[in-house]
């Protein structure tokens, strides 16, 4: 039994005894259909109001629920998954790979130095083999950098997958949902000096100097 | 008692980079046997063909870590008293009392540099 059904039913026992007491006889058909009638009209009311409160919670909740969906349908869950983290770790990759590449220089130059130092005299060996000693424990950096960026990389992918769970509970249409272009057609638009910042391409997907000086040169 | 500089000594650690730094370093302190593991797994191998007389292990590898190496390298009755120092970027309070629960001989954090490497060593091994 309900709570609502317990009242409702309490309610009805104390006016029937009520009317009970006040007649001190048995009640008529007439009394017993007044009072079941009013006990009937007091519930409709309570249960109305609280009928009212839930549908404008339920609505409340739903409102949310479409303004959170806008919000997420807004950033785009299919262009991070797609673009922009593959884009971003890509970026992250390569600046391990660039740094791995310039330390390896770095270290051969550093050991054909140390090398070389010990043709030479001293004071002259042990100033230089000082000096070869700092650019091995500078060349620290390029391991603490990769760990570090491989953290950043598996941070990417955790809020990737979370935004792609979210995206999924609330349903296909935060996928289906279309966002207003916030960028013009490239191809019909006026670019400036800002729109042309990149900053550096991949190498999969830049050209190299040589094709530069082509293309300054008028070469097809 | 004085240090072998000549005795054989095993370095371990997934970045190539790393290898080099170490080596160089320790060629520059006197120690020039050195060979290079990049794994736990690649190590303990090399450890179990020949004796070495020093280890020096980064933490973060695959498949085998510098931690579980350690363990190993303990529980092998052959190989257990190997002194086993470990330079990693893992540099929280659990990890360092992890790797002495394990029966590390040191520690040192990256990055590091030369002094800081021979004061270890020499901790380990005596002075030198």
């Amino acid at each position: 039994m309900t709570a609502s059904n317990a009242a409702t039913q309490a309610d009805l026992q104390e006016q029937v005894r009520t009317a009970l007491n006040e007649s001190q006889q048995p009640l008529t058909e007439a009394d017993v259909a007044r009072i079941v009638t009013e006990v009937v009209r007091n519930t409709d009311v309570e249960l109305t109001q609280l009928d009212l409160q839930v549908f404008r919670e339920i609505d409340s909740l739903a409102k949310y629920i479409q303004a959170a969906k806008a919000e997420i349908a807004a950033i785009r869950p299919d262009e991070i998954r797609d673009d922009f983290v593959p884009s971003a770790t890509d970026e992250l990759d390569a600046v391990v790979a660039a740094t791995e590449e310039a330390t390896g220089i770095i270290l051969d130059n550093a050991e054909k130095v140390m090398e070389a130092a010990g043709e030479l005299e001293e004071p002259a060996q042990s100033n230089l083999i000082e000096m070869v000693t700092a650019i091995f424990e500078a060349c620290n950096f390029q391991d603490i950098t990769g760990q570090r960026i491989t953290k950043v990389v598996t941070t990417l992918k955790h809020i990737d997958e979370r935004i792609q769970a979210l995206a999924s509970i609330l349903g296909e249409e935060v996928d289906q949902c279309t966002v207003p272009e916030a960028v013009e057609d490239v191809g019909t638009a006026v670019l400036d000096d800002e729109d042309l910042l990149n900053g550096p391409q991949l190498p999969n997907s830049a050209i190299d100097q040589d094709e530069i000086d082509k293309l300054l040169a008028g070469d097809d | 008692m004085s240090v072998e500089k000549s005795m054989p000594v095993l370095i371990v650690d997934d970045y190539k980079t790393m290898l080099r730094i170490i080596r160089n370093l320790l060629k520059q302190l006197g120690f020039e046997n050195v060979e290079e593991a990049t794994d736990g797994s690649a190590a303990l191998r090399k450890m179990r063909e020949r004796g070495f007389g020093l280890v020096i292990s980064d933490w973060n590898m695959e498949p085998m870590t510098g931690l579980q190496l350690l363990r190993e390298v303990r529980a092998d009755g052959q190989l257990r008293d190997t002194p086993f120092i470990m330079i990693t970027a893992e540099s929280k309070k659990e990890n360092v009392v992890a790797a002495k629960e394990a029966g590390v001989s040191n520690y040192i954090v990256k990055p590091f540099n030369a002094a800081t490497l021979k004061t270890k060593l020499e901790a380990v091994l005596g002075a030198f």
